[in-house]
């Protein structure tokens, strides 16, 4: 029942918050922090060690479960599982909820109930995707996650935010098609050789087919997540959507909303269809080096700030696409550590650049420059968050990073090193930023318009705490390893190719 | 004391810390206490522990200290930890020393620059990232201390962040070490691979017991090692950014480009020599690297105007020396050479600072002269730095660490015989381009205005490193004139034996290069010149062989050009195609919808006779 409760109380707190709205601008707001507060406490009490009573042989990493009939007659359930994968994944993405609320107060005016009431949905959706395991109750969360994100970027949105929204709204809604015919082909399929119909994630591991439908299936789960994670040449939606997004939107978006596709690759695409994920290793990978210097690249050549970040976070995203797809456990758990760092470093870079937007009304870095003097606070942080997206060791990025390419180099060498490269790429683009926005002469514009403030308190707690987790991350990560250990070995388990692994997919043997 | 080790690169972070937090509330003379003093204390500490280490050595000469278990994760692990032996211990000792001394010099250097706790918190920080480095005991940390050192320089050469051309330098060291440093990263990736752990000495021992001499995984293992160590040690093909990166404050120069971090890749090689022993074609390379880089540096640094160009092309050349050591396995004298060097360079560019600090920053020679009499303090301090970088026989530490150096070359079969002559044509470059700066700035016709004093912050740190320079070589002295193996013998648990030399060829022919350069110099320069004609072949010298030139054309060009022309990336032109394919679509098809009931007739009786027709004809 905890994990309904995880679920309900944000649902229900959007409603409570757009109908608070007509009262007060504050009461959505204070609704929306302490909706996000107690679900987090309820999150926090799950912590611990998988409960073997209860849970199906074989499936020990569960920490918690709660299972429903919902339409009985097309074997679908209410089925909510939620092991250390889930866990920590939800606890990111309540706290970022509670900081894009924080980091909303001021920049958000106009119709403040309903966006707090869309950005509650959102997390809902996105807890429901980590949660739910009945594909169909996966497919429900996986489409209410994206109509708030909508109402997000389309309402409270910068310039041209109707075509960024839309072309969201067309990118996640048309892969997601895929997704559902490949869902529903899977029942079929497994209702042929079983003669049960049933849409549990559970009962279909497993399923016999032949390898050229498994390929097939397997391709439109993967199109899916490719696109929300994103992975190139899926990604063009992202830099116009987050753009145009409000900073929460953009906190929600690469924090959170990115990794649903990273979970989705994990959770279903290799267990679903082992053999033919195996086989589609090469190319997954392959796609993911690209990605991140491809992305490298396009960030290297922006003038707009946010869409610098946002590139920057496909280039990230490359390495999360590496890292499953090399399917051991070094790579897998520095794919967990990487999530939870990218959100961390990636959303405190959009608020930054949302209370920069704030401030001097652009995000274009050719009307920045020397910002520093200024206002020092932000710029001082802008500086730490870009030096931890490039990786720098004693943060979170670097251990997500090490482990994934420590990892990919069991599997294959050359990809490994030509993604090695990306740190000399994250590196030229994270310090590029720093020059122009903060280092170097002042703008022009600078000496006529007032002085911007700098940070506020609200926004440097934010910073600090954000800098802290990083921190916590990168020198301390063995929790969040033996959180996700169990479930990751469950999913690495269902996920091994029936036929045995072949030499090139053997984990290492130091 | 021992325990305590763990305070020492915590001090100074503690203080950078401190310095952080109380940005733009700390009076000046608050930050300069906290930076200094937590060094001071740094330094402190770290010589009682050493005093200890000395007279009660622990078992195996290794102190080993956990602070905590950093990851345990698919058969990896590492925890944080430090190790503290002869090696690791002459490297705390010389970056707590002459640290300290440089961040007593800056107190008073930096005096009235805006951000001036800034720079305290940010030379701090490179102090611990530092300390981590040589204290680490397994190779994740010490890239941590490695990738901390980059981040220190970086933001210490960009310290004057008004200044685009600073921020550009800053981004050049670092990205152009981070290209070293991914390589070395693949390195730590294949070493954990094939070795099954990350503690540095635990794979040494696995290398030597699983991989033959000469193996192919070893080599790779070792050039990549190598890749990270020219990176950071700015030797060939990697060097390019040092002299850029002297436009940051004098002080970092001396700390973070001359004593301390760019010395990190000789200490790197010195750590995992039982690895490049395994691989005879590495460590042939480090030598070759080492020999090349010497002779490209001495030349250009003839060719430079800029007083602190000048040292910078002379520390490059001077870590070649290191690193021909290394490659004939004179690993002794690597480490001697090291701490000679950090005490004359340090004073080297302290009292470079010192001069310019009194000349409104002005760096070119030709508008300086004859300071000889005007500025005392820094002539005497840069000519006994000077002395000891030529290596005048006999009376200056740089001589008995290069001699050390050359003697190992001249015992090192042909190829190095080879490496033995680069160092002595080395020595008579280093003589004659560093007694060249000395005559053109002390002597000749006065330029400029000089102004102020100096206070005992300058003063102390330039008299304690002049007499480093002259007495720090007395603890190594070769056989002929008194044999003192002090450092060899502390060094012993750790590195090999260097093969005895008690032929004293090398040794006069190496002194004699030297006295040669400086002899040639007083020929040349001692009377007032003109500045230097600007023929071709001076041109190239002046770019160090035009590097720069080079990688601009072939990498960094290309690569800003890819990142302007894709900068609205052509991956979405292709979506766009079908955006618009369907509104085109759309478009033809809305046609159809025209309001006009003839056409709907006429399309409905067309419909229906296609449609009879096919049912009927198949």
């Amino acid at each position: 029942m905890t994990l309904v409760w995880l679920l309900l109380i944000p649902g229900i707190g959007g409603a409570v918050a757009w109908m608070a709205g007509g009262r007060h601008p504050n009461l959505p707001r204070r609704i929306a922090l302490a909706v996000l507060a107690i679900d987090f406490i309820i999150a926090l009490s799950l912590i611990g060690p998988a409960m073997s009573s209860a849970i199906p042989a074989g499936h020990a990493a569960w920490i918690a479960s709660f299972e429903r009939p919902w339409i009985p007659q097309l074997g679908i359930s209410f089925e909510l599982y939620l092991d250390g994968l889930s866990l920590v994944l939800i606890l990111l993405t309540i706290a970022l909820g509670f900081i894009s609320v924080v980091i909303s107060w001021t920049e958000i005016t106009d119709r403040v109930g309903l966006f707090h009431a869309n950005l509650l949905w959102s997390v809902t959706g996105v807890i429901g995707v980590f949660l739910a395991l009945d594909l169909f109750l996966f497919f429900f969360f996986w489409e209410l996650m994206l109509v708030p994100m909508y109402f997000l970027i389309a309402l409270w949105g910068h310039e041209h935010r109707f075509y960024a929204a839309i072309k969201f709204f067309i990118f996640t809604q048309g892969s997601g098609l895929l997704m559902l015919v490949a869902i529903l082909v899977l029942v079929f399929v497994h209702q042929q050789t079983t003669g049960h119909f049933t849409f549990d994630y559970l009962a279909l591991l497993g399923t016999k087919m032949n390898p050229t439908m498994a390929f097939w299936l397997m391709l439109g789960f993967f199109i899916a997540f490719a696109v929300k994670l994103p992975a190139v040449p899926f990604h063009t939606w992202l830099p116009d959507a987050h753009t145009a997004a409000p900073t929460a939107g953009s906190v929600l978006l690469a924090g959170i909303l990115l990794k649903t596709g990273a979970y989705g690759l994990i959770r279903f695409v290799v267990p679903l269809f082992p053999d033919a994920a195996h086989a589609f290793a090469p190319y997954a990978m392959t796609l993911g080096v690209i990605g991140i210097l491809y992305a490298a690249l396009l960030a290297y050549g922006q003038n707009d700030m946010k869409r610098l970040v946002a590139y920057s976070s496909v280039s990230h995203m490359g390495f999360v696409l590496l890292g499953v797809f090399a399917w051991n456990t070094l790579a897998l758990q520095g794919v967990v550590i990487q999530m939870l760092a990218h959100g961390v470093s990636t959303g405190a870079l959009f608020i930054l650049v949302g209370a920069l937007q704030e401030r001097i009304h652009t995000r274009d870095m050719r009307q920045m420059g020397g910002l520093w003097g200024s206002i020092p606070h932000l710029s001082a942080f802008g500086m730490v968050f870009a030096i931890a997206s490039l990786g720098l060791p004693g943060l979170g990025n670097f251990i997500g990073e090490f482990l994934i390419l420590l990892g990919s180099f069991q599997v294959g060498v050359p990809l490994t090193v030509i993604a090695a490269i990306g740190l000399v790429a994250g590196a030229a683009y994270a310090l590029l930023l720093v020059q122009r926005a903060f280092h170097g002469n002042a703008a022009p514009h600078d000496e006529t318009a007032a002085k911007p403030c700098d940070l506020t308190a609200p926004h440097l707690l934010v910073m600090a705490g954000l800098f802290l987790a990083l921190l916590g991350l990168g020198l301390y990560p063995q929790p969040v390893f033996d959180q996700v250990a169990a479930g990751l070995a469950v999913v690495q388990h269902d996920g091994t190719p029936s036929t045995g692994p072949t030499t090139q997919f053997a984990e290492a043997t130091p | 004391m021992r325990e305590f080790l763990w305070l020492v690169p915590l001090l100074p972070l503690i203080g950078s810390v401190t310095l952080m937090l109380g940005a733009g509330r700390l009076t000046m003379r608050l930050a300069g206490t906290i930076g200094a003093v937590s060094v001071g204390l740094a330094a402190i500490l770290a010589f009682t522990i050493a005093a200890g280490f000395l007279t009660n050595p622990p078992a195996g000469s290794v102190y080993q200290q956990t602070l905590w278990h950093w990851l345990n994760v698919g058969g990896v692990s590492a925890t944080f930890g430090l190790r503290l032996d002869p090696l690791s211990l002459v490297m705390m000792l010389v970056i707590t020393g002459v640290g300290f001394l440089i961040h007593l010099f800056a107190t008073e250097y930096m005096e009235g620059e805006d951000g001036y706790g800034r720079f305290f918190a940010h030379l701090n920080l490179f102090v611990a990232a530092m300390l981590l480095l040589v204290l680490a005991d397994n190779f994740l940390a010490l890239y941590t201390g490695w990738e901390g050192v980059g981040l220190g320089s970086y933001l210490l050469i960009g310290f004057w962040w008004r200044d685009p051309a600073n921020g550009l330098a800053a981004r050049k060291a670092f990205i152009v070490t981070r290209i070293g440093d991914t390589a070395l990263f693949l390195g730590l990736l294949l070493i954990t691979s094939h070795l099954g752990t990350l503690n540095i000495a635990d794979a040494m021992q696995h290398a030597t017991q699983s991989w033959p001499i000469g193996s192919p995984i070893a080599t790779l293992a070792a050039f990549l090692l190598l890749g990270g160590a020219v990176g950071k040690s700015a030797q060939l093909p990697l060097q390019t950014w040092l002299p850029d990166a002297m436009v940051g404050p004098t002080p970092v120069s001396a700390l973070i480009h001359a004593a301390t971090m760019v010395t990190a890749g000789v200490y790197l090689i010195a750590r995992t020599h039982a690895l490049f022993l395994l691989a005879p074609a590495a460590l042939l390379t480090v030598g070759i690297i080492g020999g090349a880089t010497l002779l490209l540096a001495g030349f250009s640094a003839l060719a430079q105007n800029d007083i602190k160009r000048i040292l910078a092309y002379s520390t490059m050349s001077q870590i070649g020396y290191m690193f021909l050591a290394l490659g004939v396995g004179a690993w002794d004298a690597a480490l001697f050479h090291l701490m000679t060097h950090a005490f004359f360079k340090a004073l080297l560019f302290l009292s470079a600072g010192a001069i310019t600090m009194r000349l409104h920053h002005e760096q070119d020679i030709f508008k300086m002269g004859g300071l000889a009499r005007r500025l005392p303090v820094a002539f005497w301090s840069f000519l006994i730095g000077s002395a000891a970088l030529a290596a005048l026989p006999l009376v200056t530490a740089g001589f008995y660490s290069k001699e050390a150096i050359l003697s190992g070359a001249w015992a090192g079969g042909t190829s190095g015989r080879v490496l033995w002559l680069a160092g002595v044509v080395g020595a008579f470059m280093t003589g004659l381009y560093i007694f060249r700066a000395v005559f053109i700035v002390f002597f000749g016709e006065e330029h400029g205005h000089v102004s102020g004093r100096y206070g005992w912050r300058i003063t102390t740190p330039l008299a304690v490193l002049s007499v480093l320079a002259v007495l720090g070589g007395l603890i190594e002295v070769p056989p002929v004139f008194g044999h003192v193996t002090l450092l060899s013998n502390l060094l012993a648990p750790v590195l090999p034996a260097t093969k005895e030399v008690t032929d004293i060829t090398p040794l006069l022919l190496a002194s004699l290069a030297a006295l040669l350069g400086i002899a040639l110099a007083a020929l040349f320069y001692w009377r007032p010149t003109q500045r230097p004609a600007e023929t071709p072949l001076w041109r190239f010298w002046h770019a160090a062989g035009g590097f720069d030139w080079l990688y601009n054309r072939v990498l960094v060009r290309p690569v800003l050009w890819a990142a302007r022309v894709n900068s609205d990336d052509f991956i979405d032109s292709f979506y766009d195609v079908i955006a618009w394919a369907t509104k085109a679509i759309h478009q033809q098809v809305r046609r159809t919808q025209n309001g006009r009931v003839r056409w709907y007739t006429a399309g409905l009786a067309i419909g229906s006779v296609s449609l009879i027709a096919i049912a009927v004809l198949l």
